[in-house]
């Protein structure tokens, strides 16, 4: 990097800090070989918040294990790029790969119980990632370990960094685990469902602590979810996954007010509105097709309330409707259907 | 592990002793017919029997006997051997030191053997590494120590006169020739726990590699000697402690026989002899001081154990 | 338990060891074992107990195909000859394990109380001694010899299969279908037989067939020290005995009875290992 400032700022508002482009995964197999996510493109700014949301199943935590390296053995990345600052994570080599690990990314899991190393104590777990990246001494890292507790809302840091995970609640757990992914100020978090294995309670005061740090840190954060709650009030852009593709993507905002594909609409209208009474539970009837399975047309169609022949028989293609939105539905991006969001615009 | 966690243990283990002490002392009650007679033998004298009987204090109450015979146990005191006339204490414990050595030696061997193959299998799952460990692993555990003694001695010592065939040395006479006598036995009587352990320590390293944890260690940019040092190994070793634990009453068995055929005049060769000229008092003492072995490794392990998981260690 | 209880019919038991190569060998092994057992005297090349000391230590040849031993008898039809106790005395021994074990094991799995907790605590303190020392002492009181040896052989392994036994029991007691069972008046005799025997099998089986190797390697061990099989019977076991005192003149002699030993041992294992996989046992690793 000789480029001198103005440059450099010039490259980061034309360049994304992280850009998927054409991302596919599958499970390699021979003639049982079965795609599991299928040309995935989205962006991540600076600073900027977005969601992956779908239902279990859709292909958004594979795609976030995917932009780290951290896919499981028996599943491949089959195409496509992940550029981070520049750089394409899937062709850089592994040293290149792990200065990014914990460094400029961090990560935080879905489980901080089973994610964490049951016996190392948290203070070493934070301390690691100073260790590995920064090359501090141990000593010097567990001081900044017990900075880092402090900063994510752990009382008494000093003698919690001698605690084992088990030790402490699944509310403090998932906060070592955010201390320990921002331990190197790291410009974006991945957070695959930071809250979903925790109560109510706790998972409200989890997003406010990463609210906290987006706001502090200028942290970008991609956030998987399946839950729209937890996306209206913390991301600016929405990525909404179906079986292994990418249904829409589209900023938070417009979501509510009207969304681009049914099954986007279909998932608002599963979330409980407050002040609007429901008279019957509205969910979406029928599973999401495993891989393998999936329907050779539009691959929401067995589920949508809005299929017609031919048109969803067909294979759908990702069409832009607008400079920041995208759509996979074909009737929606030819004008020839137009969905009602949850909220009045 | 905490203080009381470890008198529970402490306590747990004098119970089985207490258990194994009344069990020894039954043995020679259910010896058929007059146990002063058999142990004279066919051609004994009158005089003979009698003076074993009061020997053995077969002439008292079954209770007294046992009581006696108990509070002997605690003062260290377990008889005489019915033929030399000297205690069993003193014989025990010298014939002790070959056998607890080659044992001790066989553990290292299984340890560094068996511990790191599993490593390298469990690391490089499906392998020809790891299939070749897998397919070694099960001839070991099907492989009898004491054949396995004799083959090593067919080609390390009779064969090629690289190592003596038999016999034994005090490490005082020197370490290399000490060594030169011990390394045989001991990888004989050794190998059949090593390839028990590299299948346990393969299974565990291939099961901790798919916890989420060693996933989080990578997100954090740790790879290499450190992963598997400070994450995978760690949790490898809580389940592969309590194998090698189990292990140990098969290696005080196996030593019998490995000694055998070394010819080492161990314990194993004075437990044989005892069995043979029915020297009870001698055979009682050997199974006390085998037990009394094993409790002790079992209750080092549970230390290790405690010190390795620290779920126990703080319960 | 329901998944368990259907795979382990014996149909799919022998189906899914006849299918895979390594168990389908090892129950080929121990086939043609169980026929030299029976058969021995109708297939020895040689007669095991004709002495030739003339032709001692004899090169393997096609006249003697695994040489001759220091009395210059065919080591081949020895092997042979020896298949008998290689199959009888891990018989006897697991059946005296069963024979002691299994009515413990499912009187304290099913009813629980004082026999519970003595058989638990006696079966506790003979697994707190190593397998060998427990049966030196066995020995001991019984006397040296073959039948002895396997006595006390069976007499060790019993805790084992008593703790395998109750705690199978014990599982399969809690599940409702034996309530229901004693709920409609079925006697205590029928509960065993229909309801908890099936459903111990699987892991009983694996159990019993692991020890038949263990049950050969510690006969073998004892016959080895002089404790088992006593000349001029053979087992493997004596046969490596007296391969070891003349193991300068005739290396090659320790092979034959070494290896028969270990291939046995072997597919024991293994197919203990295919039945514990295809009953859907957890495997011990």
């Amino acid at each position: 990097m000789t480029a001198g400032p103005g440059q450099r700022s010039d490259a980061g508002a034309a360049e994304p800090l992280l850009a998927v482009k054409g991302l596919t995964i599958d499970l390699p197999g021979g003639a049982r070989q079965r795609g599991l996510v299928e040309d995935v493109t989205f962006e991540v700014r600076k600073g900027q918040a977005v969601a992956l949301i779908g239902e279990s199943g859709c292909g958004k935590s594979l795609t976030s294990m995917a932009i780290l390296g951290l896919l499981p053995a028996a599943v491949r990345v089959a195409a496509g790029s992940i550029h981070f600052d520049g750089v394409d994570l899937l062709t850089c080599n592994r040293k290149q790969l792990r200065k990014v690990r914990g460094g400029p990314v961090g990560m935080v899991f879905q489980e901080p119980m089973s994610s964490l190393n049951p016996t190392m104590t948290v203070g070493d777990q934070i301390a690691e990632v100073r260790r590995l990246h920064l090359g501090e001494r141990r000593s010097v890292a567990l001081k900044e370990a017990s900075k880092l507790l402090s900063r994510v809302g752990i009382p008494n840091a000093d003698r919690r960094l001698g605690s084992y995970p088990h030790e402490m609640s699944g509310g403090m757990q998932q906060r070592v685990m955010i201390a320990a992914a921002i331990a190197c100020d790291p410009k974006l978090l991945i957070a695959d469902e930071p809250t979903t294995a925790l109560d109510v309670t706790i998972q409200a005061e989890i997003l406010e602590l990463l609210r906290d740090l987006r706001r502090d840190l200028d942290l970008a954060v991609l956030l998987v979810t399946h839950d729209l709650g937890v996306v209206a009030d913390f991301c600016d852009d929405v990525v909404v996954m179906y079986a292994g593709h990418i249904a829409e993507r589209t900023p938070v905002d417009r979501l509510f007010y009207e969304p681009q594909h049914p099954y986007s609409s279909a998932l608002l209208a599963a979330v409980p509105q407050a002040g609007r009474a429901r008279t019957s539970l509205t969910v979406i009837p029928g599973r999401v097709p495993s891989a393998g399975h999936f329907p050779g047309g539009c691959r929401f169609e067995p589920r949508c309330a809005h299929s017609v022949e031919d048109v969803c028989r067909r294979p759908q293609a990702d069409t832009a409707i607008a400079d920041d939105r995208r759509t996979r539905c074909g009737r929606v991006a030819s004008g020839d259907l137009i969905l009602k969001g949850t909220v009045r615009g | 592990m905490s203080a009381g966690m470890v008198i529970r243990r402490l306590g747990g283990g004098l119970l089985v002793l207490w258990l194994v002490s009344i069990l020894t002392f039954l043995l020679v009650q259910l010896i058929p017919g007059d146990v002063a007679e058999v142990i004279a033998g066919e051609n004994a004298t009158v005089a003979e029997v009698s003076r074993i009987r009061i020997e053995l204090g077969l002439d008292k109450p079954i209770l007294e006997q046992y009581s006696s015979w108990f509070v002997g146990i605690l003062q260290g005191d377990l008889g005489d051997s019915l033929f030399t006339n000297r205690s069993v204490a003193d014989t025990i414990i010298e014939a002790a030191p070959p056998t607890v050595i080659i044992t001790l030696m066989a553990i290292v061997v299984a340890v560094v053997i068996g511990v790191t193959a599993g490593i390298v299998a469990g690391l490089t799952q499906g392998s020809w590494i790891d299939r070749s460990v897998s397919a070694l692993a099960t001839l070991g555990i099907a492989m009898p120590s004491f054949w396995l003694a004799m083959v090593l001695v067919s080609v390390f010592a009779l064969a090629n006169p690289w190592l003596p065939a038999t016999g034994y040395v005090d490490i005082r006479e020197g370490f290399g020739e000490w060594l030169s006598y011990v390394i045989l036995p001991s990888t004989a009587l050794g190998l059949a726990t090593a390839a028990e352990l590299a299948r346990h320590t393969r299974g565990c390293v291939a099961d901790v590699l798919t916890r989420p944890y060693v996933r989080t260690a990578r997100a954090r940019g740790a790879s290499g000697v450190w992963l598997v040092r400070r994450h995978i190994l760690r949790n490898a070793a809580i389940p592969v402690v309590t194998v090698l634990g189990l292990q140990a009453g098969r290696l005080l068995g196996g030593v019998i026989v490995v000694e055998a055929v070394f010819g080492i005049s161990g314990l194993g060769s004075l437990a044989i002899n005892s069995v043979l000229q029915r020297n009870y008092p001698m055979i009682q003492g050997y199974v006390l001081f085998s037990a009394v072995i094993v409790v002790a490794i079992n209750l080092i392990v549970d230390l290790a154990y405690g010190w390795i998981n620290p779920k126990v260690r703080t319960a | 338990m329901t998944t368990a209880t259907q795979s382990a019919r014996p149909r799919h038991v022998i189906r899914t060891l006849l299918r895979q190569p390594a168990s389908a060998t090892a129950v080929g092994f121990i086939a043609i074992l169980v026929f030299f057992a029976i058969a021995g005297p109708f297939v020895y090349p040689h007669d095991p107990e004709v002495q030739d000391l003339g032709n001692r230590f004899a090169e393997v040849s096609w006249t003697h195909l695994l040489g001759t031993d220091e009395f210059g008898r065919d080591v081949a039809s020895r092997i042979i000859q020896a298949s008998r106790i290689a199959v009888t005395a891990p018989l006897i021994s697991v059946g005296v394990a069963l024979l002691i074990g299994l009515p413990l094991g499912l009187w304290a799995g099913l009813r629980r109380g004082a026999v519970d907790a003595i058989a638990g605590r006696l079966a506790d303190t003979i697994l707190s001694l190593p397998a060998l020392v427990a049966a030196l002492a066995i020995i001991a009181v019984l006397g040296p010899g073959l039948v002895n040896a396997m006595l006390s052989i069976g007499i060790i392994f019993a805790p084992g299969l008593f703790r395998v036994v109750r705690g199978a029991t014990l599982a399969v007691a809690e599940e409702t279908f034996v309530d229901s069972a004693v709920a409609i008046g079925s006697s205590t005799r029928r509960t065993l037989w229909v309801h908890i025997l099936p459903n111990i099998a699987a892991p009983l089986l694996v159990q019993v067939t692991i020890l038949m190797g263990v049950a050969l390697l510690v006969e073998a061990s004892l016959s080895f020290i002089g404790l088992g099989v006593q000349p001029p019977d053979a087992s493997w076991g004596s046969m490596l005995k007296a391969a070891y005192t003349n193991q300068f003149h005739s290396p090659f002699a320790v092979v034959p009875s070494g290896v028969a030993m270990v291939l046995t041992v072997l597919a024991f294992n293994t197919i203990g290992d295919s039945i514990r996989d295809a009953v859907g046992l957890r495997r011990r690793t």
